[in-house]
């Protein structure tokens, strides 16, 4: 069984369910989109596929292999890397270290190497530094490479989040709303930026709520509500389904009065 | 701009974000230190202004290593004289009760001590903010106490007398070589501090200070790392507390106290937090303060209480980081 595969997954918070019952799976190679509207249980369900949250109930599972209860940092380890909502910068680094920091799974030093800071792992560190910079480049922040992060613009930090993330080589990319507070020609560049990867054969997990951005780039759309799937499929089912649409404008107006 | 990046990244051979050599912490920094430690002896004019400088190079040792708990990876200690003392004791009873030659009894309880940390710092690194410093103190606490009460074995309260430290038959003996043997070992923990920090390891701590969410989502297994620094840590003030007992050749429980504790922490955050030579200003100017306020004896406390709370409102990130961001500031 390759890609990702969630299994009756459920998140209660004090007898409230954001998450309930919910089984889908993600293609590898794809841009797989969830939305819905807020409060839908979008970031619960990114922070149980990242291991941020234990499931209440449910398995997930990578390429066959069990996740469900792994500590955060085995998520990562098994490939899976996300940017956040509200952004988790480090802000005590350079741009060029947070990507740096973002390879730490790739970086296997000892405590002593790192001490004494041999010849390897100076090397090791030189290895690093160019590939942070590639990145950095990739996302376009190849000349802020020595800004300290706190200097840095909003839209500058979303993308610095990113490139922090692929540092890590992750088979699955799961941005949370990268698009959220920038303006239309920078959700443009996330949107070019979201083919490059999926081209370049990551698999993107997006939650965002540019409806535009969203039929624009994916393959593959969830919708949720009340945190249990209310349909699923290519941008052209998605936008077609009624209970869509009914959860997005209300149930107010009946569906023949809508066409009218 | 992108062409100049790449032209920068090609001319440096390192690192295209790196100061000159004389600007950056592990070139730049470690020579002026080496300078200083070479040419304060010039000031030092009789055995008591020794003592001094020694006293500061020891706690500068512990501070420079709990600065990496505290500064950069945000994890309060207060039982760190605690650590200390079991290096001083451990070793002076080693190397007095057992007959261990001096240097094998230092490093062998340093490897106890390091034992003791993973011990007692796998449960308690669990726990956050006032969570963890009521739990290190907790520890600091049973450390003196049973330093004070195991007469015994300790001496308790009078303390003990430790034989003096022989190096392959060469006893290190006097304030002028013992200055060199501390200016040394505080090189060599600054310098390996330094390593640490720009190491992956390093940028771990830093990361998981800021951001433990963010820090475990790359991949950084939060427990382990400030596991491993609390050992290190651990290790620094065991070090230290060991040369401390040889050097003076008596030690008390007063050296693993809580006011200890409290005074190396004040160290660290007067110096400046995540700032591996602000640890070491913190060491020196805490140190020497006391000394030359001695000749208002009544009034030491109250002046060190006035510096201290100063210091929280004028520079609230330590006294180095602070002078450094000013003199960025004029420079530009």
């Amino acid at each position: 069984m390759s890609g990702l595969r969630i299994e009756g997954l459920s998140k209660e918070f004090g007898g409230v369910h954001a998450v309930l019952d919910l089984s889908f799976e993600i293609r590898p190679g794809i841009v797989h989109s969830i939305i819905g509207p807020n409060g839908a249980g979008k970031t619960t369900l990114l922070n149980l596929l990242t291991g941020v949250y234990f499931a209440s109930t449910g398995r997930i599972s990578l390429d066959g292999r069990e996740l469900t209860g792994l500590p955060t940092h085995a998520f990562a380890a098994a490939g899976i890397g996300r940017t956040f909502q509200n952004l988790q910068i480090f802000f005590n680094m350079s741009a060029l270290e947070n990507v740096m920091t973002g390879r730490h799974l790739r970086e296997n030093c000892g405590l002593l190497a790192a001490l004494m800071r041999t010849p390897r792992l100076v090397r090791a560190e030189r290895d690093c530094r160019d590939r942070a910079l590639e990145l950095l480049r990739f996302v376009g922040l190849g000349g802020s490479a020595d800004a300290a992060a706190d200097s840095m613009p909003y839209g500058a930090l979303k993308r610095l989040e990113i490139a922090r993330a692929l540092a890590g080589d992750p088979r699955i990319l799961l941005l949370d709303e990268p698009a959220a507070g920038l303006n239309p020609t920078e959700s443009m560049e996330i949107a070019e930026l979201i083919r490059k990867l999926s081209q370049a054969g990551t698999t993107v997990v997006l939650v965002e709520h540019n409806m535009r951005l969203v039929m624009d780039v994916s393959d593959h759309i969830l919708v949720l509500d009340y945190g249990r799937k209310l349909s699923e499929g290519s941008a052209e089912q998605v936008r077609n389904d009624p209970r869509v649409i009914e959860a997005y404008l209300g149930a107010a107006e009946q569906p023949e009065q809508a066409h009218a | 701009m992108e062409s100049l990046v790449h032209s920068r990244a090609n001319v440096s051979e390192r690192d295209p974000a790196a100061p000159r050599w004389w600007a950056a912490p592990r070139t730049g920094g470690l020579a002026t230190l080496a300078l200083i430690i070479a040419l304060t002896p010039f000031a030092l004019a009789n055995n008591y202004f020794y003592d001094v400088a020694i006293l500061v190079g020891l706690n500068a040792i512990v501070c420079v290593g709990l600065n990496l708990l505290i500064g950069y990876a945000g994890q309060i200690s207060l039982g760190h004289a605690g650590f200390f003392g079991l290096g001083a004791y451990g070793s002076a009873l080693l190397a007095s009760r057992y007959g261990m030659p001096p240097l094998a009894a230092l490093a062998a309880t340093t490897a106890a001590v390091a034992l003791v940390a993973l011990l007692v710092g796998r449960p308690i690194l669990r726990l956050k903010g006032h969570y963890l410093a009521m739990a290190t103190l907790g520890l600091g606490i049973i450390i003196s106490i049973v330093l004070a009460n195991e007469d015994g074995i300790t001496g308790g309260p009078d303390g003990m007398p430790v034989p003096p430290l022989t190096v392959l038959g060469w006893t290190v003996q006097g304030e002028r070589v013992w200055y060199w043997v501390i200016g040394g070992c505080l090189l060599l923990a600054v310098w390996l501090a330094l390593n640490l920090i720009e190491s992956p390891t390093g940028r771990a701590l830093r990361a998981l200070h800021t951001s433990e969410v963010a820090a475990e989502v790359v991949g950084i297994d939060s427990a382990r790392e400030k596991l491993k620094v609390f050992v290190i840590s651990a290790v620094f003030a065991a070090i230290a507390g060991g040369l401390t007992a040889f050097y003076s050749g008596f030690i008390t429980p007063e050296k693993a106290s809580f006011m200890r504790s409290v005074e190396l922490v004040t160290m660290v955050v007067f110096g400046g937090m995540a700032s591996t030579f602000g640890a070491v200003v913190g060491a020196a100017v805490l140190t020497i303060l006391p000394q030359a306020l001695t000749v208002v004896k009544e009034y030491e406390m109250v002046v060190l209480g006035a510096i201290m709370m100063a210091t929280m409102i004028f520079f609230p990130r330590g006294a180095v980081p602070t002078i450094g961001a000013w003199l960025a500031r004029r420079s530009r």
